[in-house]
């Protein structure tokens, strides 16, 4: 019980000292920190029309955080998010440009295939080079990013662009009949199950299977999984499958919701932003649902704080950024408090 | 002549650490201007001393005095300070820096700016007056193990130091090496104000380089001596110890004896690429405890890192039932291996997941604990934990506890429930009871020994002769990843196993 608590207040903590630096850095530029945070939350959660936003930013969220979450879950500290994600949106575009004009059951099927296989290789590279080759996964899943971000460039700017498209070069449309609808008559489109489903099954995959636990083992301590006569490569292998696949679905749902089409959308930062939602969620699929949601809803709500306070659009990002640092520097105080130790003493 | 000075003296020396007694009211008296040996097996205590009189510990009792006047020294700097140094068994040199900066580096006051021009000067110029010459300017990346031993030596001793302590100084040395050093030091204590103490395990450089010698064991002094008046026989009785155990376990014979596990001209590379174990063969028969002695660092950890699937094996063929065995899971399950490695904690736990989840490793893939080989059954976790817990008496405060809370002798009894609580055909074990008190020692070993007397083929790896002489059926020394030596703790001749484990 002890831990639980633990694992709630370090974030919870953190939180505020991030709304409490948020303010200092509003107040030097003028404005009522009060204000600001009244609206960000009208901006976010206020009302239907901003709730619908924040859902519509939390879809990809949930997704590309998996990516770090998973890896994390092993042992490995992968920020390959942003590389993943274009890449399973690239090769989902190429896709469905290529089979535009089949049944859309078909193409969208076709699509969700090539974006999960293509993310899920790209991170699977780093599992490799890190399992065989000793190479610094963070490093490389870094690098990658930006391998991936030029190729999206080239192809969009080059062999795939369409003449049609002037002011931002974008590749040739997938087709409106091949386009993800919206949910009922919100503005929600269907990426927001996909994310949902896709985090309660890797909750239920890393928290009530054989498979999970060997995950938690080998990346708790290698040493002990060998022990066990643990597949330690193919669990590795496949757990940065699985991370790379959902950063893979979080860029075929922008190009077959949002976009339909490729272009640099793809790399708007919700893959940077998953990292920090998986670090907040403690990498727990379950917890990545609602922080994803709160992230989501700090994002809306940039549109508002620009039109209202004079802020500029980057506010909403500085938000972010701050809550990254601080996240990262609270994960030095699990264990330490004295609080939660009391207890644990007695043994 | 006046009464020869004492250098350093060590009296009534005690430190516990928690409930383990490290120390046990030790003197040590170093004369001026001699070589003295602090000689012992692992785990006796050398490291331990030598730290409380530099200050890296505290004892619980008993004074240190320096130059006859008594010092309480409290921290490794104050005793740089008063005329102290230490070389460490590891080097601590920057490896990508150069002689020099490294010489420079470990003065206590540096300048804010450093003048290298008007050091190099300094340095060179002293120099001179060292045992030996190394290239300034060279890279620590570019030097042999050797040279920077010499190195080390030469950072204490332009520190101006009066009484320098070696720790185990020639374990990385070749043995050319390793008396070229010696030979120097040794010249040293005779030319200049300088005292030496050096720990070793190694008879030879004993015999060959000390005046004086004092044995520890376990915590205990054993006895002092000059070196001119002891023979290395005496030395080894004195450091291993006659005592055998008062109160055997119970063995039983056991109906066949067939050949289990067979090691045949096993061949390992330690983490560097260098040869750990050399062409090792071995066999354990059923219902028999195979017992491996020697000093640390000699292929122990690499062997048993290939039998539990943790280090690649370079050459060679491991089978148990005469059928091929490779650490994997569905073999070590086939072949009912297990394994109770050194430090259970690094090596065989996860320190932030449940005991109950630390128990179940080798049994969570297969019901009653997962449905159909794939879904965690979380109640039969729990309730298999609950009643090995019970039956191993565990002490936490429940199932759920993190295993990394549990004191070091429940860590242990938790892998040992998790490794015995099913039928085992092969057991290797290593340094069971390392560090742990007296009635956890005593509780692991029966539990050793009921599964040899069950059928069980053990092999037990210690650092402990007393402990291979109680539970093996017989035992083998190792000794640079050799097996060098054979016999049966009734019929063994500790003199002789002595003189094996050092390399004699």
């Amino acid at each position: 019980m002890i831990r639980i608590f633990e694992s709630l207040f370090v974030p919870i903590a953190a939180l505020l000292i991030s709304l409490l630096l948020f303010a200092v850095f509003v107040s030097i530029a003028g404005v009522n920190p009060l204000e600001v945070f009244y609206s960000i939350y009208r901006g976010a959660f206020g009302s239907w029309f901003s709730w619908q936003n924040t859902l519509v930013r939390a879809a990809p969220l949930m997704l590309t955080a998996l990516c770090t979450a998973l890896a994390a879950r092993i042992g490995l500290i992968v920020i390959g998010n942003e590389g993943a994600m274009v890449v399973g949106g690239l090769c989902a575009a190429l896709v469905g440009i290529v089979l535009n004009g089949l049944a859309p059951f078909f193409v969208i099927t076709s699509m969700v295939v090539a974006g999960i296989i293509s993310g899920g290789l790209w991170i699977g590279i780093v599992g490799a080079l890190k399992y065989y080759r000793g190479v610094n996964e963070t490093i490389s899943s870094l690098l990658l990013n930006y391998i991936a971000i030029a190729v999206l460039n080239f192809l969009v700017v080059g062999p795939l662009r369409d003449p049609a498209t002037l002011n931002k070069p974008s590749s040739y449309p997938i087709g409106e009949a091949n386009m993800l609808g919206m949910i009922g008559d919100s503005s929600i489109h269907w990426g927001l199950i996909f994310g949902l489903m896709t985090c309660l099954l890797m909750w239920f995959l890393m928290k009530r299977t054989v498979f999970g636990f060997s995950v938690d083992i080998t990346g708790g301590n290698v040493r002990a999984a060998q022990i066990s006569g643990l597949p330690v490569g193919r669990l590795i292998l496949t757990t940065c499958f699985l991370g790379g696949a959902a950063a893979g679905l979080a860029g075929m749902l922008e190009i077959a919701a949002v976009q339909g089409r490729a272009n640099t959308s793809l790399n708007a930062g919700y893959g940077y932003a998953g990292i920090l939602v998986a670090f907040l969620a403690r990498h727990n699929p379950l917890a990545i649902i609602p922080v994803a949601i709160l992230l989501g809803g700090i994002r809306a709500s940039s549109g508002l704080l620009q039109r209202s306070h004079e802020l500029p659009d980057a506010t909403a990002l500085v938000l972010q950024g701050i809550i990254f640092v601080v996240i990262l520097a609270s994960e030095a105080f699990y264990g330490r408090i004295k609080w939660f130790k009391t207890k644990e003493a007695t043994t | 002549m006046t009464q020869p000075k004492l250098a350093l003296e060590a009296i009534n020396i005690s430190k516990h650490f928690a409930d383990f007694c490290a120390l046990n009211k030790v003197n040590l008296k170093l004369r001026h201007k001699s070589f003295h040996a602090l000689l012992g097996e692992n785990g006796a205590g050398k490291s331990t001393l030598v730290k409380c009189i530099m200050g890296y510990y505290h004892p619980d009792e008993g004074e240190i005095l320096f130059d006859e006047k008594q010092r309480s020294i409290t921290n490794p700097h104050h005793a740089h300070v008063l005329g102290l140094g230490m070389v460490y068994q590891h080097f601590t040199l920057i490896p990508n820096m150069t002689v020099a900066e490294n010489l420079v580096l470990a003065r206590p006051q540096l300048p804010a700016v450093i003048n290298w021009r008007e050091e190099l000067g300094v340095l060179q110029s002293k120099m001179a007056g060292m045992p030996f010459q190394v290239d300034l300017n060279a890279s620590i990346n570019s030097l042999s193990a050797g040279e920077k031993q010499k190195v080390e030596i030469i950072k204490q001793l332009l520190l101006d130091i009066k009484v320098l302590i070696l720790d185990e100084p020639t374990s990385v040395l070749t043995p050319n090496e390793a008396d070229e050093v010696l030979t120097k030091i040794k010249n040293m204590t005779q030319s200049q104000d300088l005292s030496v103490i050096i720990i070793t395990h190694k008879f030879r450089e004993v015999m060959n380089f000390a005046d004086d010698v004092t044995v520890l064991r376990k915590g205990q002094l054993v006895g002092t001596a000059k070196v001119d008046n002891v023979s290395a026989e005496q030395l080894a009785n004195m450091m291993i110890g006659q005592e055998m155990n008062t109160q055997p376990l119970e063995r039983t014979k056991s109906a066949d004896t067939t050949t289990v596990l067979d090691i045949e001209t096993l061949n390992v590379d330690d983490d560097t690429g260098l040869p750990a174990v050399n062409d090792l063969s071995l066999q354990v028969q059923s219902g028999e405890i195979v017992g491996i002695a020697g000093v640390s660092g000699n292929g122990q950890k690499e062997l048993v890192q290939v039998l539990a699937g943790q280090r690649r094996l370079i050459s060679g063929v491991i089978k148990v039932h005469d059928e091929p065995y490779y650490a994997k899971r569905q073999q070590m399950r086939a072949h009912k291996f297990h394994c109770l490695p050194e430090e259970p904690l690094r090596n065989a736990c996860v320190p932030n997941m449940s005991v109950a989840d630390n128990l179940a490793f080798r049994r969570f893939d297969r019901p009653p604990l997962a449905y159909k080989n794939w879904i965690l059954n979380r109640g039969a976790i729990t309730s298999a934990a609950r009643e090995l817990i019970s039956r191993f008496s565990i002490r936490t405060w429940g199932p759920e506890n993190p295993v990394g809370n549990l004191s070091g002798g429940n860590i242990q009894r938790t892998v040992l429930a998790r490794e015995l609580s099913e039928e085992v055909n092969v057991l290797v074990v290593v340094n069971p009871c390392f560090g742990l008190d007296f009635n956890a020692v005593a509780d692991i070993r029966e539990q050793i020994m009921q599964a040899r007397n069950r059928g069980t083929a053990v092999l037990l790896v210690s650092e402990d002769l007393d402990e291979i002489l109680e539970l093996s059926d017989r035992f083998l020394v190792i000794s640079e990843g050799k097996l060098v030596y054979e016999t049966t703790p009734q019929r063994a001749d500790l003199t002789k196993v002595g003189q094996h484990m050092a390399g004699h």
